[in-house]
């Protein structure tokens, strides 16, 4: 038997899989099709402190081996999350994390402080890195200076694991990295969507409503992976890496770079079943090839220079 | 029913038309009980340009023999791909999805489809006609060639057509036919079919103050209702098209 487990601080996760915000709604809409059980752990949609109706439809454009999106963080308000949806979802046996958004540093810190009574939610992905609403969102992770400072007021105010979720459109994200380790982030996850255009040359318009998406899928893996690595190398807490992961190589691939755990995106809805089988693809690997834990291969090729 | 996500084989892939094709698709398991206006999301092998699953109308389903048909034209690679696949051959299927139309006993319904939104219609009437309704069917197409199914419809209800080339049926729009005059005899209509159509029957249909349900296909990236991407405008904000759609009254929208 192969060790999977991992731990972030003093989290354990039962597996190195987690489900990307955005794209796995809130583990319900798997249920027909994955035991959420199974899974190291699932981070819901991008929750604000207000309901949001996010932006116009068309809000997706397909490339050849992705998509951009442009849904805009349409959520119904953390209020809604707490007496509705997290009374269904908190028997799940696996770790949930909320991913907050906001455009303003007020509204992260109204919305984690009234996550932080919440039982069965032991972290939060802090996401500094959207690129598709007006204010805040990516903002606040193109700096070091505001990365941090909003690290630093959301530190004070919450007091479980704080993973912050980082945008690749950046030039060096592992200075933005580094500068919300400083400030008391426990794990920084990575990437965010890249900022991205699809446009329609038959009817000469832009295909999305707000003309920019984020780019998700296997087409940003490579930049993914190296950001990853970059990341890893440059920080002592935890990275969790994603970017077009689509089958359990993939996944190993951002563990053998130093991720620590992976999250799984835009596969889910190829595949929806497909989490479940990078946990057991995962496995099968590290027994194929003799290791006896996860910790074996993280970061295994910085270790072999 | 659940959702599932099983292969099918394809036992038939017959053309229809230059540009359209129906596939039957059997279940190696038993199917369970499907509603009409639900869809499936099918893989696409063999395609580079398409990376997501593709959305279509479940246009028939057989228990007895576990098939289902789909009826699709093409219009890009997906369906170009598809339409190159073999008997014999597997496709991958997420299905069935979305919250199907609801039916209603005892009544006179009209069904009208414009183009590949014909296609939803036969499964449709088939139920509708179990429930003791009377059906009447009205389709509109460019040409001759995007009406299908016309002996197996004519089983179930009277078929109007109108095309607008004249090539079948009476010459211009499915909603400045005759039948449009007529539409307060009906106590619904269902329909299906290009945005333009259905926005047009919408507006006949309440001002005859008759009950209008739609069947949506909004571009679609997970088909589940996770990624957000489907919305459309509702008089209580963006709902999915994939879950609490794709059929929806017409005076829930905001049309
Ligand atoms: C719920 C639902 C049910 C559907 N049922 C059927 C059906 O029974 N039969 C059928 O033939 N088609 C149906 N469609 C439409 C079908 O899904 C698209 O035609 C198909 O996805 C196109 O794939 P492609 O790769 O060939 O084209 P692409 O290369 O993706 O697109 C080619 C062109 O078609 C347009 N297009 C793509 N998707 C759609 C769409 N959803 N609506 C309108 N235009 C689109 C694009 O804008 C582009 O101009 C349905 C769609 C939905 C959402
Ligand atoms: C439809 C969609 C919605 C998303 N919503 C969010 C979100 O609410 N919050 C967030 O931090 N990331 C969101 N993301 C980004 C993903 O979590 C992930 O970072 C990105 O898609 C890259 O991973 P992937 O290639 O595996 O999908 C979304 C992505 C998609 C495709
Ligand atoms: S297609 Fe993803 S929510 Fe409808």
């Amino acid at each position: 038997m192969v060790d999977l487990n991992i731990k972030i601080k003093d989290l354990l996760f039962k597996n190195p899989v987690l489900t990307a915000s955005g794209t796995f709604g809130f583990g319900e809409e798997f249920a027909d099709f994955v035991d959420i059980n199974n899974l190291g752990g699932i981070i819901v949609k991008g929750t604000t402190l207000e309901h949001r109706e996010g932006n116009p439809y068309p809000r997706m454009a397909e490339t050849p081996s992705g998509m951009l999106n442009a849904v805009g963080l349409q959520n119904k308000g953390v209020d809604n999350f707490i007496n509705d949806i997290y009374p269904r979802i908190k028997h799940y046996d696996t770790n949930i994390l909320v991913n907050v958004s906001g455009s303003k540093i007020e509204d992260y810190v109204a919305v984690v402080e009234k996550l932080n009574h919440l039982d069965k939610i032991p972290a939060i992905e802090l996401n500094i890195s959207c690129p598709n609403v007006k204010e805040g969102g990516m903002a606040f992770g193109t700096s070091c200076a505001s990365a941090a400072l909003i690290t630093k007021e959301v530190r004070k105010a919450y007091n479980k694991i704080i993973m912050v979720k980082l945008s690749p459109n950046v030039s060096n994200i592992a200075d933005i990295a580094k500068s919300v380790e400083d400030e008391g982030a426990d794990s920084v996850s990575l990437i965010n969507t890249l900022l991205g255009m699809a446009i329609d040359a038959h009817k000469r318009k832009p295909v999305l409503s707000t003309f920019t998406g984020g780019l998700s899928g296997p087409c940003i893996k490579p930049v993914a992976l190296r950001m990853v690595w970059q990341v890893a190398n440059r920080v002592k807490i935890p990275v969790v890496g994603l970017g077009g992961i689509m089958n359990p190589i993939d996944a190993i691939e951002f563990l053998l770079a130093g991720a620590t755990a992976v999250q799984v995106g835009t596969a889910n809805f190829i595949d929806p079943q497909i989490s479940e089988k990078i946990v057991q693809g995962i496995e099968d690997y590290l027994e194929l090839h003799n290791f006896k834990s996860v910790y074996d291969i993280i970061g295994l090729i910085n270790r072999e220079k | 029913m659940k959702k599932q996500i099983k292969d099918f084989v394809i036992i038939q892939n017959q053309r229809v038309s230059p540009d359209s094709f129906m596939l039957r698709l059997r279940c190696f398991d038993p199917l369970e009980e499907i509603k009409p206006g639900q869809f499936v999301e099918i893989l696409v092998n063999n395609s580079q340009s398409t990376f997501l699953r593709r959305p279509f109308s479940i246009h028939d389903v057989d228990y007895k023999e576990n098939i289902i048909s789909v009826y699709i034209k093409i219009v890009g690679d997906g369906t170009r791909q598809l339409a190159y696949s073999e008997e014999g051959d597997y496709l991958n299927l997420v299905y069935p999805l979305g919250n199907g139309f609801e039916i209603l006993e005892n009544k006179k319904v009209l069904l009208v489809g414009g183009g590949c939104g014909i296609a939803p219609l036969l499964y449709l009437s088939k139920k509708l006609n179990e429930a003791n309704n009377e059906v009447d069917f009205a389709f509109g197409g460019k040409s001759h060639d995007d009406i299908f199914s016309i002996e197996e419809f004519e089983q179930e209800g009277c078929v109007s057509i109108s095309t607008e080339d004249g090539s079948f049926g009476e010459k211009g729009y499915v909603t400045q036919s005759q039948l449009m005059y007529q539409l307060e005899e009906y106590d619904a209509v269902y329909t299906c079919g290009p945005e333009p159509m259905m926005k047009a029957l919408a507006k006949l249909a309440a001002e005859a103050k008759v009950e209008c349900y739609v069947s949506l296909e909004n571009t679609m990236a997970c088909g589940i209702g996770a990624c957000l991407c489907c919305v459309t405008e509702t008089t209580k904000g963006n709902k999915c098209v994939c879950t609490e759609g794709p059929v929806f009254n017409t005076k829930d929208l905001k049309w």
